[in-house]
């Protein structure tokens, strides 16, 4: 098989180095329950505590203000469900979120919706960034809970986290963010950012599938989420899947160390990509601000195709990228996100996501727009919605 | 291939039969909407009661242009009245199975056989043959909403 370029690392990373070193000694050896009292058992309770540490400083937090979880999405569902429940107990019933927040958020809000909870979706205009005047205007009294992702998974826009951290901490509002593609690659403090609640899943940042955490600061009353033993202090119940948190502490450690000059190198190559494809292919958007942009984040639309058949052509090629196009999503509508930034559905079906690594490198990106040319221009030949615009153009 | 697609929807993919358009068509048909996400156009040439050539145009996703293609193939020199029969299902069967949430590009591409054919009678003057009336009457989210 010939070579495959993986340009998807916002639907996951590949399992790096460090977390592979950190999980198979834990998978073949120390296998000990870390609550059991024996000395199997308490070296499985210190690699649990070193994890924590490690993940807890990684984000300017405590040890005991992190709870593990089985991914980004349990631990958006923990947090807006429970403090909605506090929320509720003091007849606060409304939260302040945004109209493109990953499903696993906006699908727990409208559960909220359906049993009594009113929730405010801001706009995030064209650029897709939050306005923190409209967030503040927003704020009701009986408001109990603002959550605002950090970066957005398909355009990559990075919010004004610590403004709207500033903004909530006034107001007396806990503020979550679903930090999910922003850990390990963008430096996070929850102190000086002001952020109560956080969600991050491991397998971004190359940690193994099916482990994340919930950051939930001290003072923040977080109640049960999964009923039984006293892990996690009590909160969430369940042996502890030990060997992918150790793997998501070595990673998340790793992608921590010289982060900011891999940004670097990763962003450069974004914008070669993005530069070269809009000199390059005629009639193209570029979804998303340009500058608040996670470092390895291309979305573009191509007008007058499609961006499934587009994504198959790379895959052919050897290029796996990722589209959101209705056709990719199994419903009519094409990405919420695309359409909040306001795009027509028709503009909407043509995106294309391309999402770089430190594991990528140059000749890839040349490769990329050496072919992505010719497979827009073979599919637009071939399209009717291009020869409409193409006509029109010449009348 | 991803998505769940057999080998025969792969080849018809990225190999696909009969694009294109032809000029002086005898009969054009298109079906289907951008903002739904597919568009298909078809073109014929037809000589006495057989469909002696065919060209298509597609906008959309793998499917829609697989199916396209291979409709295209399965009426090429085929008299009118047996492509008028031409379902959807034998083009589903004949691309050995589509993805469930891709059914409808095959509905499609069996309407823009039946809109082409509809076009020519009606260039004609002549009466549109009632196999011609589409079944779908272009509601899409009826068939994948």
């Amino acid at each position: 098989m010939e070579k495959i370029i993986y340009m998807d690392n916002a639907a996951t990373t590949s399992t790096g180095r460090a977390a592979l070193d950190a999980m198979i000694p834990v998978l073949e050896k120390d296998y000990g329950n870390p609550s059991s009292l024996h000395q199997l058992g308490q070296q499985a309770a210190d690699l649990l505590a070193d994890a924590r540490k490690k993940i807890a400083s990684s984000i300017g937090a405590q040890p005991d203000e992190i709870y593990f979880t089985s991914g980004g999405t349990e631990a958006d569902n923990w947090a807006i469900t429970q403090i909605a429940r506090a929320g509720a107990e003091k007849g606060k019933k409304h939260i302040i979120s945004t109209a493109f927040e990953h499903h696993a958020v906006l699908h727990t809000l409208k559960r909220l919706e359906k049993s009594g909870f009113t929730v405010t979706l801001l706009d995030v205009h064209k650029d897709g960034i939050v306005r923190v005047d409209e967030l503040e205007a927003a704020i009701r009294p009986d408001t109990c809970l603002v959550t605002v992702m950090y970066a957005n998974n398909e355009i990559g826009t990075v919010q004004p986290i610590a403004e709207i951290g500033a903004v909530c901490r006034k107001h007396g509002i806990p503020f979550h963010t679903d930090a999910v593609q922003a850990v390990g690659h963008l430096p996070i403090d929850v102190q000086k950012e002001k952020i109560d609640l956080l969600s991050m899943s491991a397998h971004k940042f190359h940690g193994p599938k099916g482990i994340g955490a919930l950051y939930c600061r001290r003072g923040i009353r977080l109640t049960n989420f999964i009923e039984g033993g006293a892990q996690e202090r009590g909160k969430r119940g369940g042996t502890e899947n030990l060997p992918a948190i150790c793997g998501m502490a070595a990673a998340l450690e790793d992608a921590c160390k010289g982060m900011d000059e891999r940004a670097k190198r990763v962003a450069a190559m974004r914008d070669r990509i993005i530069d070269g494809i809009v000199q390059n292919i005629p009639h193209v958007l570029v979804n998303g601000d340009r500058e608040h942009r996670l470092p390895g984040n291309v979305n573009i639309c191509f007008e007058g195709i499609e961006g499934e058949s587009l994504l198959l052509r790379l895959d052919l090629e050897g290029i796996c990228a990722s589209s959101g196009s209705a056709c990719t999503s199994g419903s009519l509508d094409p990405s919420h996100v695309l359409l909040a930034i306001g795009l027509p559905k028709e503009v909407a079906h043509g995106s294309l996501r391309l999402t770089l690594d430190e594991g990528n490198t140059e000749q890839e990106v040349d490769y990329l727009l050496h072919v992505l040319p010719g497979i827009v221009s073979g599919l637009r030949d071939m399209s009717p919605v291009w020869e409409e615009m193409m006509a029109a153009e010449n009348n | 291939m991803a998505m769940g697609y057999s080998e025969k929807v792969r080849d018809h993919f990225a190999n696909p039969r009969n694009v294109g358009k032809l000029d002086n068509a005898d009969g054009i048909g298109e079906v289907g909407n951008a903002v739904c996400g597919d568009i298909m156009k078809i073109y014929l040439k037809i000589d006495g009661d057989v469909i002696s050539d065919v060209r298509f145009n597609t906008f959309g996703c793998g499917a829609a242009i697989a199916t396209s293609s291979m409709a295209t193939e399965m009426i090429k020199g085929k008299p009118i009245d047996e492509a008028l029969k031409l379902t959807n299902r034998a083009v589903v069967e004949a691309l050995d199975g589509l993805p469930p949430a891709k059914l409808h590009c095959s509905v499609l591409a069996e309407q823009a056989v039946k809109a082409a054919v509809a076009d020519y009678y009606q260039k004609k003057g002549l009466p549109v043959p009632e196999e011609c009336v589409s079944s779908c009457g272009g509601d899409c989210a009826h068939c994948c909403g």
